[in-house]
């Protein structure tokens, strides 16, 4: 026993991830189940060794031998080896330590997670089950923390991942990320499933708050894995990964020291992250390849103009507004026409903030959304209308879907009437 | 001073089966740092070992061989280690500070006896 060195943050997670991928690759995603049981069991053993050993000095190679042997072990004791065939013993038989070993757990080999991912994306599963299953098998979340981050009950989170596991099942192997075509196809799906993973984690606070920014940073982590592919390595794909790191960077200021949660406007941003700003721009800079870029390079464009901007009152507006026509070209939502109305009201003034609101198409739908009559109330307070800005606050605090949302809206409220 | 091995049983192995990796990391980050403040104040000299699961019990006149151990598994030892502590009581104290209680494990705390 010595002083060991300290362990890697989430390694625990990260590990497991990458060893229900290996596993299900070699077993075939048919035994799943079994491959979960396996890393499950091996990342036990590894907390009740390392305990008392302190971890090895290859964590990583460790508990994929340690997996492997209680794979082997479980399909020995349902009596599976002989069917399966000495193919698969020999797959799963540990590889001699040496080179190899260290191969196999180096950061270069990220395909059986990319084809985990890209199975996981089943255009036949609701994309909330799309995101359940990856945080489960890649991210190595439990029930619970999935349930938490993503502010659904545990048994809702059940049912989906019941019902991601069945359609990974019925596969005979995993995506095959090596295949040009097939990944093209794919890829909006894959992106689209990263990218709501990442709006979990942002939209919105939470008392447990830590559950969510980590959604973020996987988002990130795995937009990044996305981007080591070489037929994912997309403009797109790095402008995703752009995006990313340009709104985690404003994570560390979203909330006062109380916990309470802070507009733009008022975040203090010495503690924007400033090494993922400079990260986040040079994605975007290698992002700047072909012909039309996609709605993730508009939204890092976004992102981008707030990150630079020295202060609040500093923010090009007018740029903005521009990039939000430009988003609403490609994605015509009534979510892009609100953030559209605001910065164009930023620009050009509250009353043609309230005229761009007024002008949102389907705007209907936003009718459960507390951020509508909150902008509504934010130019009706510029336009020196206290009175109509506080019964739109207040309209806007019965929509609230979360404590801290509920006390920023009463703050503001609080403002209008002093 | 005297020595006294520390005897671990039970543990997360026993306790919860659903418990996340994150989970499984945070606890045994508490057993690293809880190791690392027993080597600074001296009580805990490297000496101790986990033990695998599995393994063989030999017992009765005929030496029968069985697979052990046995027993319920919150019983079953996982490791030990040696630590130096003025007295019982002391070593007792310092046994308080393990974190294995909050996932269910034990900790039996032996004088090592002084041959001569």
């Amino acid at each position: 026993m010595t002083t060991a060195q300290p362990l890697d943050d989430h390694l625990f997670r990260r590990e497991a991830g990458r060893l229900v991928a290996t596993l299900t690759r070699l077993l075939g995603p048919r035994h799943l189940a079994l491959a979960e049981d396996a890393v499950q069991d091996a990342l036990v053993r590894a907390l009740e060794t390392w305990k008392l050993s302190g971890p090895p000095r290859n964590p990583g190679a460790w508990l994929m031998r340690a997996a492997q042997n209680r794979a082997i072990d479980l399909l020995r004791h349902r009596g599976r080896a002989e069917r399966l065939g000495p193919e698969l013993e020999r797959a799963l038989a540990p590889a001699p330590a040496g080179p190899a070993e260290a191969d196999a757990a180096g950061p270069e080999a990220p395909d059986d997670e990319l084809g985990l991912m890209f199975s996981c994306c089943d255009p036949a599963l609701p994309a909330a089950a799309q995101v359940a299953v990856i945080l489960k098998y890649l991210c190595g979340f439990s029930v619970r923390e999935i349930a938490q981050g993503t502010l659904s009950s545990e048994a809702a989170v059940e049912k989906q991942l019941f019902r991601a596991r069945a359609a990974l099942e019925a596969r005979e192997r995993l995506y095959e990320v090596r295949d040009l075509a097939q990944v093209r196809e794919r890829l909006p799906a894959v992106q689209g499933a990263v990218y709501l993973l990442f709006g979990e984690g942002w939209h919105g606070a939470h008392p447990r708050q830590a559950v969510r920014e980590d959604l973020c940073h996987e988002a990130l982590r795995l937009a990044v894995l996305l981007s080591r592919l070489p037929a994912a390595d997309a403009p797109s794909t790095r402008a995703l990964v752009a995006l990313f790191c340009l709104l985690a960077a404003r994570l560390p200021a979203r909330l006062d020291d109380g916990g309470q949660l802070l507009l733009l406007a008022e975040q203090d941003r010495g503690r924007w992250d400033r090494a993922l700003v400079a990260e986040g721009l040079r994605w975007l800079d290698r992002a700047a390849e072909g012909e039309v870029p996609s709605r993730w390079h508009v939204e890092a464009a976004i992102a981008a103009v707030h990150a630079t901007a020295v202060g609040f009152e500093a923010t090009d507006w007018p740029h903005i507004a521009r990039l939000y026509d430009l988003l609403w070209g490609l994605d015509p939502s009534p979510a892009v026409a609100l953030n559209r109305a605001i910065a164009v009201g930023m620009a050009e003034g509250a009353e043609a903030g309230l005229r761009a609101l007024q002008a949102i198409p389907d705007r209907e739908r936003l009718v459960r959304s507390p951020f509508l009559p909150a902008a509504v109330a934010e130019f009706e307070r510029r336009a020196g209308r206290p009175e109509r800005a506080a019964a739109s606050l207040e309209a806007a605090l019965t929509l609230a879907r979360n404590p801290p949302e509920a006390a920023l809206l009463a703050r503001k409220l609080a403002a209008c009437r002093g | 001073m005297a020595s006294f091995m520390f005897i671990f049983r039970g543990g997360v192995d026993a306790h919860d089966a659903k418990i996340s990796p994150e989970e499984m990391q945070q606890h045994m980050q508490k057993w690293m740092t809880w190791f690392e403040h027993l080597e600074k104040s001296g009580a805990f000299k490297g000496q101790g070992a986990p033990l695998q699961p599995g393994g063989k019990s030999i017992g009765g006149p005929k030496k029968v061989v069985t697979d052990g151990p046995y027993g319920e598994s919150k019983d079953l030892v996982g490791g030990y280690a040696i630590i130096e502590a003025k007295d019982l009581e002391a070593a007792v104290e310092i046994a308080r500070g393990c974190p294995t209680y909050e996932k269910g494990g034990a900790v039996e705390v032996r004088l090592v006896a002084k041959a001569g």
